[in-house]
């Protein structure tokens, strides 16, 4: 075999991971949203060690100051260190897009490959529930669920997942349906090997790639979401620190410190350019062609 | 098509339906009495019991939705709790300040496409890159961050423009003064959008046999572009607007809510903190009826320009 042949079989052989990790390394884009997504995981995990302050401690002498050595992004109405208290709101962020997005990927695969593989009045019902939760601006239904079932944590991660599982349902069927046909999945079918183990064992690894890509996509929306409700009043409750919450704040002392509303944004914008990067540049990598169209 | 035509149409009231059906399920089910909000703690049991049977909240569930879409039939959406005055008069009062809005959004959002025929031209040029990492970010970005720096930034800091309110709708000079900042709240992430979506469908486009021909006949290229390739490199556009209605209605309530203006959005927030269920139904109503014609009209035209579209199933 000549050389270079050899040489290109070697690469064709590379494990899929490595050439992900190397294209994404290549392009600055994708490089610079890896690494925001990062460092936004580490701070939330490691937030007890980076906080300057206790979140919720508060110095009434020292309220709605500018940035400082002692408070690099000021303090808010009650003296407590801002910088402290977006970092702990990184937690509930990250933890609120984490658990809802992975219950609304879950509960839209699930309903996905049964419209794709399963009857087709099945089917036409599943898309029918697909099309109605989309129909519902998603910020007017959550406001009427907050009321209806009180402002919590768990209310805004239901919403969340309640209004984007049809998202993933409905690229989970198109993926289905295109490879029901696939020879393999016949061969499968032949050898007489059940319906249930076809799906999970033949058609789910090969449907989740895009899936996850728009599932990195949708962070920011979720983020965005939560940041809005608690924002409204009707999040997470004021001890506990969140983003929309300390965005309020601003907004409400706006006109006796700027500070507490611009430090309240920079997060909300890092944590979108960093996800939204990350998942452009991981669909050029995978698959140019899926859109995640519009919400 | 007309088959086509009536198929869609008819999903769309069967999906309103269920919607609205499983939004008053949802209020209805749930503990807390309108009777009570309505008439305060003072009222008597009697009053109460009078108020429930007019209203038929005495009723078993199903009988209740159906008195309800019967009212929703012959045009009675329910009586405001507070004054007393039917949902639709006030749902239709604050309606044109949201269409004003959503409107003035879309027409500043066509700037995108310009900026995506540009970039397609000269593609991977540095304008190309430099607006596409722009375009994607700001494509992203929450409409709650950009209302609130642009209130902090052009109208408490630097008093350019107003704070709060629609302004006064008889002058209408004053009227666009208050409306500048909400609608490049929500303008500016579908300038992004829509540079983005030209920009995909212009490259595609270039590439075909038509454009081939204009420029092989040695046709200026501002005329193979503007007459050619732009015309249909547009399209997409047109369809995908229709089906974003729901998105940018959702950006509307934040933004009306962050200035304060009046509309569909702060028509809700205000009837979802009182309680008022009327109120809230006819809204979501209202809008769940906006996004669903929004959605079958962009169908339709689709399938207009597109025959092929009718052969997909969904």
């Amino acid at each position: 075999m000549p050389l270079d042949q050899k040489r290109g079989l070697q690469n064709f052989t590379d494990k899929p991971s490595t050439m992900v990790v190397s294209r994404l390394f290549r392009d600055p884009m994708g490089l610079v949203g890896l690494l925001i997504v990062i460092s936004f995981v580490m701070v939330a995990i490691f937030a007890d060690f980076l906080a300057p302050y206790d979140p919720s401690k508060i110095d009434i002498l020292n309220k709605l100051q500018g940035p400082s050595a002692e408070h690099l992004f000021g303090t808010d109405q009650l003296g407590r260190d801002t910088l402290s208290r977006l970092i702990f709101g990184t937690q509930i962020a990250l933890m609120v897009a984490g658990v809802s997005i992975g219950l609304a990927v879950l509960i839209g695969s699930i309903l996905g490959v049964i419209a794709g593989y399963g009857p087709n009045w099945l089917d036409f019902v599943i898309m029918l529930l697909f099309d109605m939760v989309r129909s519902y601006p998603v910020i007017m239904f959550a406001l009427a669920v907050v009321v209806l079932f009180g402002p919590s944590l768990y209310t805004i991660m239901a919403i969340i997942v309640a209004t984007s599982f049809p998202t993933y349902g409905r690229l989970m069927r198109t993926q289905t349906q295109s490879l029901r046909q696939a020879e393999y999945i016949l061969s499968a079918r032949a050898l007489g090997i059940g319906a249930p183990r076809i799906l999970l064992k033949h058609v789910l690894p090969n449907a989740i790639g895009p899936i996850l890509i728009i599932a990195s996509m949708d962070v920011p929306f979720v983020i965005a979401l939560e940041a809005g409700l608690s924002f409204l009043g009707l999040g997470v409750r004021p001890p506990t620190p969140s983003w929309g919450s300390i965005l309020n704040d601003g907004y409400t002392y706006i006109r006796n410190s700027k500070w507490i509303l611009i430090s309240a944004g920079i997060p909300l914008i890092l944590v979108t350019i960093g996800f939204t990067f990350l998942g452009e540049q991981l669909r050029d990598i995978f698959d140019p062609k899926i859109d995640r169209g519009s919400r | 098509m007309v088959f086509y035509a009536i198929k869609r149409i008819v999903l769309a009231i069967l999906i309103i339906a269920s919607a609205v059906s499983t939004m008053f399920v949802m209020i209805h089910a749930v503990p807390g009495d309108p009777a009570n909000v309505m008439l305060g703690p003072r009222a008597t049991p009697e009053i109460k019991e009078a108020l429930r049977a007019r209203l038929h909240l005495d009723q078993p569930l199903t009988t209740q939705l159906f008195y309800f879409f019967k009212g929703l039939i012959s045009g009675n959406f329910g009586f405001d709790l507070r004054s007393n005055r039917p949902v639709l008069d006030i749902v239709l009062e604050q309606l044109p300040h949201t269409l004003i809005l959503v409107s003035s959004a879309l027409i500043v959002s066509t700037f995108g496409i310009p900026v995506g025929c540009y970039a397609a031209i000269h593609r991977n040029g540095r304008f190309d890159r430099i607006v596409g990492a722009i375009s994607v970010s700001i494509i992203a970005m929450p409409a709650i961050v950009v209302g609130l720096y642009m209130l902090l930034f052009f109208s408490v800091e630097l008093r350019l423009f107003p704070v709060i309110g629609a302004g006064d709708s008889q002058d209408w000079l004053n009227y666009l003064w208050h409306l500048t900042l909400p609608v490049v709240t929500i303008g500016i992430a579908w300038i992004g959008y829509l540079s983005r979506l030209v920009r995909a469908s212009m490259i595609e486009v270039l590439n075909q046999n038509h454009v081939r021909m204009a420029r092989a006949f040695g046709l200026p290229e501002v005329r193979v572009i503007s007459r050619y390739a732009l015309r249909i490199a547009v399209l997409p556009t047109i369809t995908m607007m229709g089906v974003s209605v729901a998105f940018i209605l959702s950006s509307t309530v934040i933004t009306e809510i962050i200035f304060a203006r009046p509309g569909l959005g702060s028509l809700l927030y205000e009837s979802v903190l009182s309680r008022n269920y009327p109120l809230v139904m006819g809204t979501v109503l209202v809008s769940t009826i906006f996004i669903v014609s929004g959605t079958t009209i962009a169908d339709l035209i689709n399938a207009a320009l597109d025959p092929r579209a009718l052969q997909e199933t969904d």
